[in-house]
């Protein structure tokens, strides 16, 4: 796939009165990509959507579709839809009338309407539905049309807004499909915004994780989920077990970093140059930490400290582990429930062992 | 769920009652009036007569016959229903942009707005009407001023009052609020979000306001049409009072019946038809309501 640079955010601002909704957000969207924009609640998300959109103004900076200026164009003038978190269906007209609204507005012969009405219709699977009006559909058909109705006249850029989160769990991991299959066949660029890490991590090719009006990182899904670049993208996509330290050396890629209350332990693979002597966080995700009665047959490189179940939580295809190390620090880990006819491998006040290799860690710096 | 049913009943007694009372049997009295003969100093005449103990009816359809041989009350009904529809549109074209503009705007100034739009209600609607004859008065300041600018252009000088347009102005600026409050009620209520999903599909603001907005709006439209067309349909007051000889209304006809004519059955014909009328345009209007 030829990668061509679709829309381009250059130093974005945007403040209301006091509060700093944007602040020199800049971002590359990439023609073909089904990019997030993921953060917490007032993040500034969805205030970059509307500025996409055209339904505010940035107050500096510019928005640059295929390398031209987008800002002085009104919303019905730019090439592009977007999916309202509450699909914005028009009440009163049938789903054909919603699906050919902007082709009617476009000016297209009531023939060709027609025709390209019925193949949106089929398209999201819905034909039987044309004469119904939106208050008839059920949540997961409304959102079909919705996405009909926006792409039925080939938009540039689709913006989709929470467009799942009034849907139940059932519902949205089935949409989740069809979006990222929808995104595929028809090839257009998605920007879409949740404040859901999970959700962002199934459908995108690329995420920007925001906080405070700030991008804090861009990256691919894996990578974002690996490799985080801050304590705030780790603690924020998935759960993690955060552990202060202080760096002791580096050589190469290789770090000693001392934890605070346990000790030296070994951290390879590492990306970054850490001064010595600089504060840091070593983060672990649970998933990626032995844990069990006595740990045999450890590795050199395996960093492995002694513990007590403190608390567990049974979630059936796996169990969380809340372990109290000698510092008191509580780390968090989980075991796959595989074994037959087992449930918890372990109660709560049982001796552990936990143990990680030296690749499972990432070092975040303050 | 016997008990429920049975306190819905309940509790809805009192005003079906009240209804039954105070407006289903006067109907029916007047509907019998207006077969009856007026008496001769006002009011019925017995509706049976005694002769030699025989008991006959005594009722007749002359008044009815009287309401369709000439003309003039006809045209006096559809002159009428014409004033009452231009009150209602000139109602609706004033009324619509200031109860869009009263829901678009902040919390604060809405409360504002609305409270406005129903203060006249604290003063009497006569003394509404006495301060508009005072405005359009051939020596008020309003006319003066008038006739001193046509006066200029060599033009000669209007009286505005007694006429149809002092009026029609007066009967506009009583039933506003009926308007404006509906309308209101029904705009508040639209989602926004909706404007913004015509306007991102490439809607301008004409076609976002007749595609979304006005359509959403009818059910609202048609329930102010109807609050200000019925009682300016029936309107006496102000006809009397500004219309002079040109306009009247066919309330005012009703009342003279009863009054100084002293024909209550014709007068009852003439309610009989008002009445009938209205609910024709209640019916009309909520069978329109009805359509998508």
């Amino acid at each position: 796939m030829e990668i061509t640079e679709l829309l381009e955010i250059v130093t974005v601002s945007r403040h209301f009165d006091d509060f700093v909704a944007l602040d020199k957000v800049s971002l590359h969207i990439e023609a073909g990509e089904f990019f997030t924009l993921l953060g917490p609640s007032g993040c500034g998300k969805t205030t970059l959507l509307r500025l996409i959109a055209g339904f505010d103004q940035p107050d500096g900076g510019d928005i640059l579709l295929d390398g031209k200026t987008i800002l002085a164009a009104p919303p019905e003038r730019r090439p592009l839809h977007t999916i309202f978190q509450n699909y914005a269906l028009f009440p009163h007209m049938t789903v054909a009338e919603n699906i050919a609204f902007p082709l009617r507005m476009a000016g297209i012969a009531k023939k060709e309407i027609q025709a390209r009405v019925a193949e949106a219709l089929d398209d999201v699977r819905l034909p039987d539905k044309a004469r119904q009006y939106p208050d008839a559909l059920s949540g997961g058909q409304k959102q079909r049309i919705a996405i009909a109705r926006a792409l039925v006249n080939r938009p540039r850029l689709l913006l989709l807004d929470e467009p799942l989160s009034a849907l139940d769990a059932k519902l949205r991991e089935q949409m989740q499909i069809e979006l990222i299959n929808l995104q595929k066949d028809i090839g257009i660029t998605f920007i879409y915004v949740t404040h859901d890490q999970g959700e962002a991590l199934a459908l995108s090719h690329r995420i920007a994780v925001m906080d405070c009006g700030k991008i804090v990182q861009v990256d691919v899904p894996e990578r974002l989920y690996g490799v985080p670049n801050s304590r705030f993208v780790a603690d924020f996509i998935g759960k993690c077990n955060l552990l202060e330290g202080r760096v002791r050396e580096q050589q190469g890629d290789s770090v000693i970093v001392e934890l605070d209350g346990l000790g030296p332990v070994h951290v390879c693979r590492s990306e970054t140059k850490f001064a010595a002597g600089s504060r840091c966080a070593l983060t672990l995700r649970p998933e990626k930490i032995r844990i069990a009665a006595a740990i045999v047959n450890s590795a050199d490189d395996e960093s492995h400290f002694t513990g007590h179940v403190h608390d567990l939580l049974y979630l059936g295809d796996v169990t969380v582990y809340i372990v109290t190390l000698a510092n008191g620090l509580l780390l968090e880990a989980l075991l796959a429930n595989s074994a037959s006819g087992r449930t918890n491998f372990f109660e709560v006040g049982d001796q552990v062992e936990v143990a990680w290799s030296c690749d499972a860690g990432h070092l975040v710096l303050d | 769920m016997q008990g429920k049913s049975w306190s819905k009943y309940l509790l809805s007694l009192p005003p079906m009652a009240y209804l039954l009372i105070f407006f289903a049997a006067p109907t029916l009295i007047m509907l019998f009036a207006s077969f009856r003969y007026p008496g001769e100093y006002g009011g019925l005449a017995p509706w049976y007569l005694q002769e030699n103990g025989r008991i006959t009816l005594d009722l007749t359809l002359e008044n009815w016959q009287r309401l369709l041989c000439t003309d003039i009350y006809i045209r006096l009904f559809i002159k009428s229903i014409g004033y009452a529809v231009a009150a209602t549109l000139i109602c609706m074209v004033m009324g619509y942009p200031l109860a869009l503009m009263i829901a678009r705007s902040g919390r604060k100034s809405r409360d504002l707005l609305l409270l406005l739009v129903i203060l006249p209600f604290w003063s009497n609607f006569l003394v509404r009407i006495y301060a508009w004859m005072i405005i359009f008065s051939p020596v008020g300041a309003l006319t003066r001023m008038l006739n001193g600018v046509l006066d200029l252009f060599g033009v000669g000088p209007v009286t505005l009052m007694y006429s149809p347009t002092a009026m029609l102005v007066c009967l506009v600026y009583v039933h506003l609020p009926f308007m404006v409050l509906p309308l209101y009620a029904n705009l508040e209520k639209h989602d926004l979000d909706l404007l913004d999903a015509a306007q991102d599909l490439g809607a301008g603001k004409w076609r976002r306001f007749w595609l979304i907005t006005w359509p959403l709006s009818l059910s609202g439209v048609i329930a102010g049409s109807i609050l200000v067309f019925i009682p300016v349909l029936g309107m006496f007051a102000i006809p009397d009072l500004l219309g002079g000889t040109d306009g009247i209304m066919i309330g005012n006809v009703i009342k003279q019946q009863f009054m100084e004519s002293r024909d209550w059955p014709f007068g009852s014909v003439l309610s009989m038809v008002l009445t009938v009328t209205a609910v024709a345009v209640v019916l009309l209007g909520s069978r329109l309501g009805q359509r998508r």
